[in-house]
């Protein structure tokens, strides 16, 4: 009785063991009580039930007898079989009884009054023998039809729900949904504590199993209608994770590999985050999304793909044509992909289903390729509160998920099916990009919260050594792609090879300018100092003759005996210098 | 009431007889009394009756397909039939016990 929770006083709990049932319940079902599990035929009664008693005698201690009106003990050990239930060896180990009531009207003839302590009988005989402390009945309501005297069926029935909570057990009985009432035969009208309703519904041709807690006497319980499934492990309910905004959130930044792609997220995305990456078909959206699973293997983080378009097979043979090899990241359990049709089941199912794989798997990364697709399972109502759903559990776990969006052509590229933009913090939109007879394909960041992101598209090509990021040639011509771009590129890389031998040969010109100028100042240079020297030598012989004119004169007035001019005294008997200035 | 053996051929065939019940209740005691009468004037001499007791031996409740007490079980002759209740109301006790067809009632 490890397991059992107290939710308040009086109320102990038996857990169920069942994923999602006991959250819901708040710790299981009331202990040393009956509970009526009730729903239509095929709904999972039976196997809820049997959940109930193996999960009990395998994991809390607690063994577990199962009165099946309707089915022979070897019919039931089979049914369970493809849950992993090895009900055999658990009747070996003493842990669990099975016992088959088997009520057959046609043999039967009532004459007089009666009871139904032959039942009560076998049932405390099994209980005695095994220690049981969970009791199963499936489906008391068999007995109203092999018995015509109702009023002493019910009496009796008061009186078997009254005898097990003497015993102390806690039971699940359970009984077909009637019309309009929980129960065909009323049942609810005797087991008051805990019923639980299990519903299947057909819409648009798909199945939704759903479970519904309608009363829980004393204990608060979930009173939504939570989707379940019923796989090779057994039963899932999947409680609706809180909407709230108060998950931890992270500073880390992991890598999409793709480093360009990194580098124009300023760096990669936040851990825990959601990435929506939308594009038209064949943009290359799930090559991206491989990318990042690869990535996250190689970080050695586990990585669990959805992928509701391709079988796995076919997932990794595309990827290893880009040069991306899946198959070892599988090998090491670290790459899990899990392939279905979206349209095998509802929308809650999917849900519920990919809630248990990330519940067994706790990966680091998911990967839901895509998510469009759901809209053609529900209507987009439906399909964007499942998202919510989905991004919210993933956030609350820290765990990245990458969602994938096909935008179809005629739809705004930026407007998603979903409309779950406003739930997404980063998002990668790819396009087509139609030019010159040929598409090629853009990549751009249209968004990313808490990122200094690039605002540039980028042309994005799928080699055979994987994605590649290129600029885009944005010019006057507009954005070119592909051919268009390497054409444009060549063009370029020509004029400019051309405005290159033009400046070299301006440059050239120059020099040579500069040569023929400078010549001619040597030319003028020269000139100019022949010139000097002929005025030098004339300026001499003038001077000479000057001299010489002088002397003549005084000689003349020696020789006349004139006074000797005073100014004349002081003229020097030095040379002159040749420019008649003393330097 | 001469003609009262509608099935049964062999007029000398012991009839096996078991009477289910649990611990000595008045409805126990009452059938018993009921089914001793009736045996008594449809199959003097050629029945046994067995008596058993569930809480002495509750692993034939299992064994023997018994929910609602008291049981009538008619092991022999073949086939097996079952009466529950009382048997207060001999008529359906003899029909259960196909002493008496269903259809034809005297």
């Amino acid at each position: 009785m490890a397991d059992v929770t107290i939710d308040r006083p009086g109320i102990r709990k038996a857990s169920t063991g069942i994923h999602g049932l006991d959250e819901i319940t708040g710790g299981g079902l009331p202990q040393g009580r009956p509970t009526l599990l009730c729903g239509s035929a095929g709904c999972g009664k039976t196997l809820l039930a049997m959940e109930f008693l193996v999960r009990g005698a395998t994991e809390f201690g607690e063994p577990g007898v199962f009165f099946a009106f309707e089915e022979t003990a070897d019919e039931l050990t089979q049914n369970v079989k493809s849950l992993g239930f090895d009900l055999a060896e658990l009747e070996a180990q003493n842990k669990l009884s099975l016992e088959h009531i088997r009520i057959e009207r046609s043999e039967i003839e009532e004459a007089g009054e009666f009871d139904l302590d032959g039942l009560f009988i076998r049932l405390g005989l099994a209980i005695d023998t095994i220690g049981a402390k969970r009791v199963v009945l499936d489906t008391l309501e068999t007995l109203f039809a092999a018995f015509t005297n109702q009023a002493i069926l019910r009496s009796e029935l008061r009186r078997l729900f009254r005898w097990l909570k003497d015993r102390g057990v806690t039971a699940v009985i359970t009984a077909e949904r009637g019309d309009g009432t929980l129960t065909r035969q009323g049942l609810e009208e005797y087991v008051s504590d805990c019923v639980i309703l299990l519903d299947h519904r057909v819409s648009d041709q798909l199945s939704t199993r759903r479970l519904r807690v309608v009363k829980y006497r004393g204990t608060s319980h979930g009173t939504n209608e939570y989707p379940f499934i019923i796989d090779e492990a057994g039963f899932s309910v999947l409680p609706l994770s809180s909407i709230g905004l108060d998950h931890d959130v992270s500073t880390e930044r992991i890598s999409t590999g793709i480093p360009r792609l990194d580098a124009m997220l300023a760096g990669g995305i936040y851990r825990g985050t959601s990435v929506l990456v939308s594009g038209t078909a064949g943009t290359g959206k799930s090559s991206i999304s491989a990318h990042m699973a690869a990535e996250s293997c190689r970080r050695g983080e586990r990585c669990l793909y959805f992928a509701f378009e391709e079988s796995r097979a076919q997932i990794l043979r595309n990827m290893r044509s880009i040069g991306l090899d899946l198959a070892p990241f599988i090998e090491q359990g670290l790459l899990t992909i899990v392939s279905a049709r979206p349209t095998v089941f509802g929308l809650e199912m999917h849900l519920a289903s990919m809630y248990r794989h990330i519940r067994d798997i706790s990966p680091k990364l998911v990967i839901v390729d895509p998510i469009s697709n759901f809209a053609t399972v529900g209507n987009t109502v439906d399909a964007q509160a499942m998202l919510l759903r989905l991004i919210d559990l993933l956030k609350s776990r820290q765990t990245t998920a990458v969602l994938i969006s096909l935008v179809h052509g005629g739809s705004a590229t930026e407007a998603t099916d979903q409309s779950i933009s406003s739930l997404i913090d980063t998002w990668i939109l790819l396009r087509d990009i139609e030019l010159g007879g040929e598409r090629n394909r853009g990549l751009h960041v249209l968004k990313s919260r808490g990122t200094a992101h690039s605002n540039q598209v980028r042309e994005f090509l799928l080699t055979s050594k994987g994605v590649e990021l290129r600029d885009v040639y944005v010019g006057p011509e507009g954005v070119l792609t592909g051919t268009m771009r390497t054409i444009q590129e060549t063009r370029e890389r020509a004029a400019a090879e051309a405005r290159a031998r033009e400046i070299a040969r301006k440059r050239r010109e120059v020099e040579r300018k500069r040569d023929a100028l400078e010549a001619q100042i040597t030319a003028l240079r020269s000139d100019f100092t022949s010139q000097e020297s002929e005025l030098e030598q004339l300026l001499a012989a003038e001077e000479a003759a000057d001299r010489q004119i002088r002397d003549n004169r005084d000689d003349m007035a020696r020789s006349r005996r004139a006074d000797e001019a005073p100014l004349r005294t002081t003229t020097s008997p030095m040379p002159s210098s040749p420019r008649g200035e003393p330097t | 009431m001469t003609d009262v053996h509608a099935e049964t051929q062999d007029p000398h065939e012991i009839w096996e007889l078991r009477l289910y019940v649990a611990g000595r209740t008045p409805k126990s005691i009452q059938a018993f009394e009921n089914l001793k009468r009736i045996c008594e004037e449809h199959l003097a001499g050629r029945y046994k009756i067995e008596v058993v007791d569930l809480l002495e031996n509750p692993r034939l409740a299992k064994e023997d397909q018994i929910v609602a007490i008291p049981t009538l079980v008619r092991k022999l002759p073949d086939p097996i039939r079952r009466v529950i209740g009382d048997l207060s109301n001999v008529e359906k006790t003899l029909v259960g016990l196909q002493l008496r067809p269903a259809q034809g009632p005297p």
